[in-house]
């Protein structure tokens, strides 16, 4: 529970963030909201000989609107995303799953770049970025790059940033008033990692125009539930209902979750089914 | 959420104003400094030239330590000195376990550091010591041990047949003891009977979890040879003891110190290897060391709780009457027999029984060692076991009746006329009103209400399901009579000291030999002498935990505080007004039978005018210019009580529980408790203790559970893993009490430390069961999480399908099961409920449908 000795790097910027990875490459690490790596170093699990601290790099922070899509600085806070107006107002899928990150103290903390580049299938983020189709920017010693979310997770705590990359921003889409969503966390107790979690984000004027749903927890990374979102697009209004229970079914199909002392893979797939049915029904009723 | 009301300051006032301190909220003196950080942790003591320990645990579950290569380590930065277990082996002897529970028992020697054979993961090997803390637990991992692997004994079934591995390659076997006990004529009870019900249940393994790590500071004093020991410790006075006789120390030099300590549920309640270590290396290096643990070392290597398989069985009559009663423990030891290890499980023997009367008691434990960590007491230490398997199986029985289960344990328990009554395990409880607690209880619960709504969601065909449960508990608290400790061969008493100084301003110190660690005794026993001198609360300090303020006692665990240690207090405000009044006596000139004392005053009967105070005779004898003949010249009191008897709180519980059928989800809704711990002194801290209590049982029913590997590993060794619920995680709790007092103590108290966690966990999992009963569902494994409800609910299902009859539908693939054998035991699990109800008149045997 006490870390390896390391040196400590504090970045005012993502050029100087950048700079330092540059100098260190794989014996650096970033550090933002900490709430990953520390207890990992703690447990020595990680043992990076140098630590770049973006947590206060003032471009790495804030929302703002780029017209058709907002770009989230990756050092803002959880509970920033949480309470962001523009998120709020036209990415409100965002709040809405961040606010479910463990505690608040937690969120105060954490940060949407830290949750999304330390890859974890079973955290929040990595299933709302794939679910919403977002772009990932990363900036390296050649300038910035974008990657889709579908591209970023890469395998098991392993996303597209490179060492002497650091992610620096997340594009999300502006969504207007014919989406609606839920994000259906199952866990232990309130701050635990969810054992599945199901987010779905429906497009319906009366029929349902598009569904997408992510899922938590059930792979190495976020995986979309591509089978039950073909299933729903195009269902009308009055066959939702069925059409949900329908779709909800293959949820799991082609995913391989990981078992572990909560759930085994069985379990898992089950869990996915009930909970993308729940969350399509709560996000149509909303 | 149903907390006392904090008094408001014109209350406190006006309240203040002659009132009684006892029986009324007093906010707690401890708090202003702990929750502004102003504490006094064991960590937070910094000496100089003080160095730190870090221990090399091993990390395999059984293994020979073939060598020890301490040399890497010694090369490390600040490093000062390292030893092996082989080092240190001679410097202290084994750590002591103080109950022997039968002659013959087995007790594995438990050195300071294993020296040829590690026993468990976290088994301490070797010992590094250096200038900061930092740099001992980098140069521990430069240790090298060679170790050999041998075969784990995880499982306790496995471990007790004949030819299975060893958890210790010199014992003969894994059995440390078989301990019997047997009252009436259990044969003819069960010959007898019409019915018998028969379970098996896992009480799975937990981890006590205080928040404050263990951690403890050793300084040698210099030239004289004497020794200052700061513990996060329960027991110093015991500690004390355990370190003289361990280390070979003169127990004159030997100075305890429990500083503030943060929470303990009995995981302190122990002497443990690291205590001895830092004493014995103080001593050879001459100077202070201090270890504290970090979290990832205490799941490891702080004493685990629980873990015992129950074998219980119910000889019934026609009617629902309970006639005999057997109980088979298998009690997993660990690997080590620490403190109280062995007697944790025959706390329990006594509670098997619990409210119920009957003809014929039949109890047998057998302790297993196994290579895991060591066991001992946690909150309740035994008697939680006893009343989750009790009310679990008179809730079953009365199920395979067809008995509403509040009506069966009517028929069952003594009632309120039949006190004092002596119980078939001997013990005679005191006092006790079982269906007042029950009244106030439904009530609040409105249980036919809840019933009602119950059997609507069914009717609805409701996914979720809503269960109703019940626990009509009683424990054993203050313990105890020390002739009682002794027919049980512990190795010591259960008696408690307090002394009262009187200063020459009038102000008292309360010295009392037991030790807080979070309880509020500060407070509580303020407000006893308060009363008892007639000197106001904030004129009293409460002084504790160090052995040279006082120097004897027998310390915290067991509800035993208030209950033996209060006791203590009266007795000695007590003797200290007959000496104050054989002074004012002398200086009103009066006969001392004609003084009368009442709120501080000495006065004269009858003579209002002629009176004096407690603070003007306090200056009085401290002047000592006029005294009486043949009085020395002092006030200061003690006294010493060794409690007659226990005292046995007792209480219902009724939880109300949704369970998501499709997800094995469980959410607690609410839960009703109302308690009887006779006479109360402070409701607000008893209303803490309830709180904290239930938490902690109603973790034990749907969250917390230990898990090791086949191997031997622990696989919840972090907060990620094992499941400590937090207030998001817990409904209001609705809480109230009923008042029948104690007669075996002046204050007319039971003790309230345990009596949440003791209670609630046989209610919630009543509650879970009663939600899935109509799905075929009669056991569900500890905890009650979405994984074990879930695979209950397949395998019911299956069962159901293929029509056989009452299922036992337990958990036979979960790894969180917790328990030693929870895979083994499921097949016999479901094998013998099959023949457990001899009768054919079962009308809710079923099945799924």
């Amino acid at each position: 529970m006490i870390p390896a000795s390391f040196d400590y790097i504090k970045a005012d910027s993502a050029e100087a963030a950048v700079a330092a990875l540059g100098e260190h490459g794989d014996d650096a690490k970033v550090l933002a909201g900490g709430h990953s790596l520390i207890p990992m170093m703690r447990l020595r699990l990680a043992v990076p000989e140098v630590l770049v601290d973006v947590s206060t790099a003032s471009d790495l922070r804030g929302v703002t609107d780029a017209g058709d899509h907002l770009v989230i600085g990756a050092a803002t806070t959880h509970d920033e995303v949480v309470h962001d107006d523009l998120v709020r107002t036209h990415c409100g899928v965002l709040s809405h799953v961040a606010e479910t990150i463990g505690d608040p103290q937690v969120r105060h903390r954490g940060t949407i770049g830290g949750g999304l580049a330390h890859g974890d299938s079973a955290g929040d983020l990595p299933a709302t970025a794939v679910a919403l189709d977002a772009t990932m920017v990363i900036h390296g010693p050649g300038g910035e790059r974008e990657v889709a979310a579908a591209d970023f997770f890469v395998d098991y705590l392993e996303t597209a940033v490179g060492a002497d990359e650091l992610l620096v921003a997340i594009k999300v889409p502006k969504l207007d008033g014919s989406w609606s969503w839920n994000y259906q966390k199952f866990g232990r107790v309130a701050q635990a990692w969810a054992i599945v979690g199901a987010l779905a984000l429906v497009n319906s004027n009366g029929s349902i125009s598009e569904a997408r749903v992510g899922l938590t927890h059930m792979g190495v990374g976020p995986v979309r539930a591509s089978a039950t979102e073909a299933a729903l697009s195009g269902a009308s209004t009055d066959a939702i209902p069925q059409a949900i229970e329908d779709a909800a079914a293959s949820a799991a199909d082609g995913t391989e979750p990981p078992s572990d002392l909560n759930a085994d893979a069985d379990f898992r797939r089950h869990l996915a089914r009930v909970l993308t049915r729940r969350a399509l029904e709560a996000a149509v009723a909303n | 959420m149903t907390t006392t009301e904090n008094p408001t300051p014109a209350q406190q006032a006006a309240s203040d104003q002659g009132e009684l301190n006892v029986g009324r909220t007093r906010l707690r003196k401890e708090d202003a400094r702990l929750v502004t950080g102003r504490t006094n942790f064991t960590d937070d003591i910094r000496l100089p030239g003080m160095v730190h320990m870090a221990l090399v645990r091993s990390p395999m579950a059984h293994a020979t330590i073939n060598s020890v290569d301490l040399s890497g380590a010694l090369e490390m930065p600040g490093v000062i000195a390292a030893y092996s277990g082989a080092d240190v082996a001679d410097m202290a002897g084994g750590l002591p376990c103080a109950w022997p529970v039968t002659e013959d028992m087995v007790t594995p020697e438990h050195k300071v550091l294993a020296v040829d054979e590690a026993a468990y993961v976290g088994d301490g090997v070797a010992a590094v010591i250096a200038t900061t803390q930092a740099q001992a637990v980098d140069a521990a991992e430069r240790v090298l041990v060679d170790y050999g692997q041998l075969p784990a004994v995880v499982d306790m079934k496995t471990a007790i047949e004949d030819g299975a591995d060893l958890a210790h390659s010199d014992l003969d076997s894994n059995s440390s003891f078989v301990w019997p006990f047997a009252m009436g004529d259990i044969d003819d009870a069960f010959d007898n009977a019409a019915h018998v019900v028969e379970r098996e249940f896992i009480n799975q393994r937990l981890i006590p979890m205080a928040m404050e790590p263990r951690s403890v500071v050793v300084a040698p004093m210099g030239v004289s040879g004497e020794l200052t020991i700061w513990s996060a410790t329960q027991v110093p006075h015991i500690l004390r003891l355990m370190l003289a006789l361990t280390a070979g120390v003169n127990e004159a030099q030997l100075r305890v110190i429990a500083p503030d300590v943060g929470g303990g549920f009995g995981s302190k309640l122990n002497v443990y290897a690291e205590e001895v270590l830092a004493l014995v290396l103080a001593q050879k290096l001459g100077r202070p060391i201090k270890w504290t643990e970090t979290r990832s070392e205490g799941f490891q290597a702080t004493i685990h709780g629980r873990d015992q398989i129950q074998r219980i069985s119910l000889a019934l009559d026609d009617d629902g009457r309970i006639r005999g009663l057997k109980v088979d423990l298998l009690a997993n030891m660990g690997a080590y027999l620490q403190l109280v290890t062995p007697g944790v499980p025959l706390l329990g023997a006594f509670m098997y029984p619990a409210i119920y009367k009957m003809d014929a008691y039949d109890f047998t434990c057998r302790g297993v060692f196994t290579n895991k960590t060591p066991t001992d007491a946690y909150r309740g230490a035994g008697r939680p076991e006893a009343t989750f398997a009790i009310e679990r199986i008179v809730t079953e029985a009365a199920h395979e009746l067809g008995m509403d289960p509040m009506e069966f344990r009517k028929r069952n328990w003594i009632t309120h006329e039949e006190f004092p009554y002596e119980m078939i395990a001997g013990l005679t409880y005191d006092s006790g009103n079982y269906e007042a607690a029950t009244a106030k209880a439904m009530e609040m619960f409105d249980y036919d209400g809840r019933r009602a709504e119950q059997a609507a969601r069914r009717d609805a065909g409701d996914h979720k399901e809503l269960g109703i449960g019940i626990s009509t508990f009683t424990e054993m608290c203050g313990l105890a009579p020390s002739r009682v400790l002794g027919s049980l061969s512990y190795g010591a008493g259960g008696w408690e000291y307090a002394a009262i100084r009187m200063l020459p301003t009038g102000k008292a110190e309360v010295i009392t030999g037991t030790t807080p660690h979070g309880q509020g005794h500060v407070t509580a026993w303020s407000q006893i002498a308060s009363d008892a001198l007639g000197i106001p609360f904030e004129d009293i300090e409460v002084r504790h935990g160090d052995t040279s303020v006082a120097h004897k006692g027998m310390d915290t665990y067991g509800s035993r505080s208030l209950v033996v240690g209060g006791y203590a207090v009266v007795e000695a405000c007590n003797k200290v007004v007959e000496k104050a009044k054989w002074v004012a006596a002398h200086l009103l000139e009066a006969d001392e039978d004609d003084i009368e004392f009442s709120g501080g005053t000495f006065q004269v009967a009858g003579a209002p005018e002629q009176s004096t105070t407690m603070q003007d005779i306090a200056l009085a004898t401290f002047a000592a210019h006029d005294y009486p003949e043949g009085m020395e010249p002092s006030l200061d009191s003690d006294a010493t009580i060794d409690p007659e008897n226990f005292s046995f709180p007792h209480g219902t519980h009724l939880a109300l529980v949704e369970v998501d059928t499709e997800t094995g989800k469980v959410e607690l809704l609410d839960y009703v408790s109302v308690d009887d711990i006779g006479k109360v002194v402070n409701p607000q801290i008893v209303e803490g203790q309830v709180h904290g209590g239930l938490a902690q049982g109603i973790a034990q029913a749907l969250y917390e559970g230990v898990v090791y590997d086949d191997a031997g590993n622990l696989q919840t060794g972090t907060l990620v893993d094992y499941y400590t619920p937090g207030t998001p995680d817990l409904p209001n709790f609705r809480t109230d009490r009923t008042e029948t007092p104690a007669t075996t103590n002046p204050l007319g108290v039971k003790g309230v430390g345990e009596a949440g966690t003791i209670a609630s966990t046989p209610a919630v999992m009543n509650a879970v069961i009663d939600a899935l009963r109509p799905r075929g569902v009669n056991e569900v494994l500890m905890p009650a999480s979405p994984r074990n409800v879930w695979t209950a609910l397949q395998t019911a299902a299956a069962n159901g399908s293929a029509g056989s009859g009452d299922v036992q539908a337990a958990d036979t693939t979960a790894d969180d099961a917790g328990a030693d054998g929870a895979q083994a035991d499921n097949a016999g699990q479901a094998q013998h409920a099959a023949g457990d109800l001899d009768s054919t008149d079962s009308t809710n045997n079923g099945g799924a449908a």
